[in-house]
């Protein structure tokens, strides 16, 4: 396949064009650390886009909307069991592992056994996360503790650990998708569940295993967030319901299901941070940059649309 | 058939019934002519938004821009229509032309509906945010004057519940044109072959959405008063949760005006109903998803049995 049909290149040029226009304003000064900031912010972005990811690939209706509450309630949790204790970092990240996927069965058993449709079944459950949260936070803000926040803020050979942690966790869907038998019966279920069931896939098994990858990508992300900011907020999944989506269909995978794109996900999230970097440094107010973001959104998606094979 | 179709509009009522039950055995001085107006008065822009977002749903798509779009509408009402009505109207009617233009286009380009509603929300929003940077304006006169008319015996909210209910109704389930645009979503090769301009049906679905959108802004502003860029936000889960209460669903064109209208009473009712419970205020929010989920359960009973029968 020749490198110009690589539908994940669009998000790419259109982060480095963000990134270069950005740049050009100041002459240069503080690319480093724009990249850096990128790097740090469009992590989160792309922990959540990469759950979001799986499931939109199961096809059409398929879509988690309890991402937010599902990062909220995995901070808020796991900040209270470690209560700003050193040492207990490990232990936190296992809470939050617990809570991901402890939701993901809850929304995925709505969905089978109660038959209800993923969105609406994702939504309800939400509401119910979120007062969970609601509860057990009380309007505190526990700090993490002084060794994990480090973590969070700081950086490995010049990149943030944030950004590698999402790396690797890039690397490994990668992998599961390109390279495990998991990954093909995801794709030929999301290509057409009853040929793929027809044909032997275990779909519901895959179905679960993809509500659950979901829901505790979503929990990390949430741990990771509540850590790199010093505590958790109630509304701190907020923004990541419509990014979520928005880094999925922008870094070119079908919206109509049955086609993943790992790279593209990072390079739309790298994107999402740099234009709103970019309209901030050309002086846009609130209003202004909110507009031009969405036109850009509809302006990538006919983009990628009008090179599709007709069919 | 006709047993199929009866169940689907019984069960959006009796759980209507039986929350409204519940709320009068809770708190019996709300059975009133002036408690009932309280309990379902924030309704009547839900139920308007409700049925904006089944027209979308109607035709196969989803429309995460709702909320945006119903904040936006608020915005102008309460800064443009109130200051100088010409201009507010064409405002108006620009945006309900913007929809219809943006059905046009996700069908002739073959977009996904999910994501450039998306897009679009973005923008109502910026937009929104443009207009009115802090929350103020103020509500026309003859605006704020109908929202709050008292019509004898039967209280406004529910006056305008049932006449929105029945004008749906006719123009969706009875009228040639909403067959036909229920038929999109059915199948929209077959509307297609069979002699219909799909691309034009589209975005009269989708500018009938813009219609009633623009209709849920208004009512909102003329119940608040004013309004602010964030006002809606709400709606877009709240009108997707009303349509499928109501009895539709998302694919095949099988949508219940009379039903949405009553899903979206049913959502308001419940979270007064929950206030009168003196349920702890951290889990009002997590009662009204449990509810959601009580209600689907027992529409899935119900189709099962229908399907044994």
């Amino acid at each position: 396949m020749k490198l110009i049909q690589k539908p994940w290149l669009w998000s790419w040029l259109a982060a480095a064009a963000a990134f270069a226009l950005t740049v050009a304003l100041t002459e240069g000064r503080g690319a480093g650390e724009l990249a850096y900031a990128a790097l740090s912010f469009g992590a989160f972005a792309a922990i959540v886009g990469l759950g979001q990811m799986l499931v939109i690939t199961l096809g059409p209706g398929n879509v988690d909307l309890s991402i937010p509450a599902t990062m909220t309630l995995s901070g808020t949790l796991a900040l209270k069991a470690m209560g700003s204790d050193p040492g207990t970092a490990w232990m936190g990240l296992g809470v939050a592992l617990l809570v991901g996927l402890g939701t993901g069965l809850a929304n995925f058993a709505l969905i089978f056994l109660l038959r209800l449709p993923p969105i609406i079944a994702t939504l309800a459950a939400s509401l119910v996360y979120q007062s969970l949260a609601i509860w057990s936070n009380r309007g505190l803000r526990i700090k993490p503790p002084a060794g994990l926040a480090d973590f969070a803020t700081g950086r490995s050979f010049g990149i943030p650990n944030v950004a590698l942690v999402g790396l690797g966790l890039s690397i490994l869907i990668w992998l599961l998708l390109e390279r495990s038998v998991w990954g093909r019966w995801l794709l030929a279920s999301g290509q057409n569940l009853r040929a793929a069931r027809l044909a032997g896939v275990p779909v519901e098994a895959v179905r679960a295993a993809t509500y659950v990858a979901v829901t505790v990508f979503a929990a990390i992300a949430g741990y990771l967030l509540a850590s790199f900011s010093g505590g958790a907020a109630l509304n701190m999944g907020a923004e990541y319901l419509l990014m979520s989506i928005a880094v999925v269909v922008i870094g070119g995978t079908s919206i109509a299901g049955g086609m993943s794109n790992v790279p593209g996900v990072w390079g739309a999230s790298l994107f999402m941070f740099l234009v709103v970097s970019m309209l901030n440094s050309y002086g846009a107010g609130a209003g202004v940059r909110m507009v031009l973001t969405g036109l850009i959104i509809i302006g990538i998606v006919i983009a990628a649309s009008t090179r599709r094979i007709p069919r | 058939m006709r047993i199929f179709a009866r169940y689907r509009i019984l069960l959006p009522v009796v759980s209507l019934a039986v929350v409204l039950a519940a709320t009068f055995y809770m708190q019996p001085r709300a059975m009133s002519y002036f408690g009932i107006n309280l309990l379902f008065n924030l309704a009547v822009p839900i139920a308007l938004a409700t049925i904006a977002q089944m027209m979308i749903i109607m035709v196969n798509d989803i429309d995460l821009s709702l909320g945006a779009f119903v904040s936006l509408v608020a915005c102008i009402t309460a800064t443009f229509l109130s200051d100088s009505p010409m201009l507010g109207v064409l405002i108006l009617l620009a945006l309900v032309l913007c929809y219809a233009a943006l059905g046009a286009v996700i069908h002739a380009l073959d977009l996904p509906a999910i994501v450039v509603t998306l897009g679009m929300s973005f923008v109502w929003g910026g937009l929104a945010l443009f207009i009115l940077p802090s929350p103020g304006g103020a509500s026309p006169g003859w605006l704020r004057a109908l929202m709050t008319v008292k019509p004898p015996y039967i209280p406004m909210a529910v006056c305008a519940s049932v006449i929105i209910a029945l004008v749906t109704h006719l123009l969706v389930i009875r009228s040639g044109i909403g067959t036909v645009l229920r038929g999109v979503g059915g199948n929209a090769r077959s509307v297609e072959r069979a002699g219909w301009p799909v691309v034009r049906l589209k975005a009269l679905a989708y500018g009938l959405a813009g219609l009633f959108g623009v209709f849920a802004g208004m009512a909102l502003v003329g119940l608040t008063t004013s309004a602010d860029a964030n006002i809606a936000l709400r709606y877009t889960l709240l009108s997707i949760a009303g349509v499928i209460l109501g009895g539709g669903e998302f694919t095949g064109g099988k949508v219940s005006p009379v039903g949405a209208v009553i899903g979206a009473l049913t959502l308001t009712l419940a979270a007064s109903f929950l206030s009168f419970l003196r349920l702890s205020p951290d889990w009002q929010i997590g009662a009204q998803g449990a509810i959601l989920i009580l209600v689907l359960t027992a529409r899935l009973l119900f189709t099962r049995r229908d399907a044994e029968a």
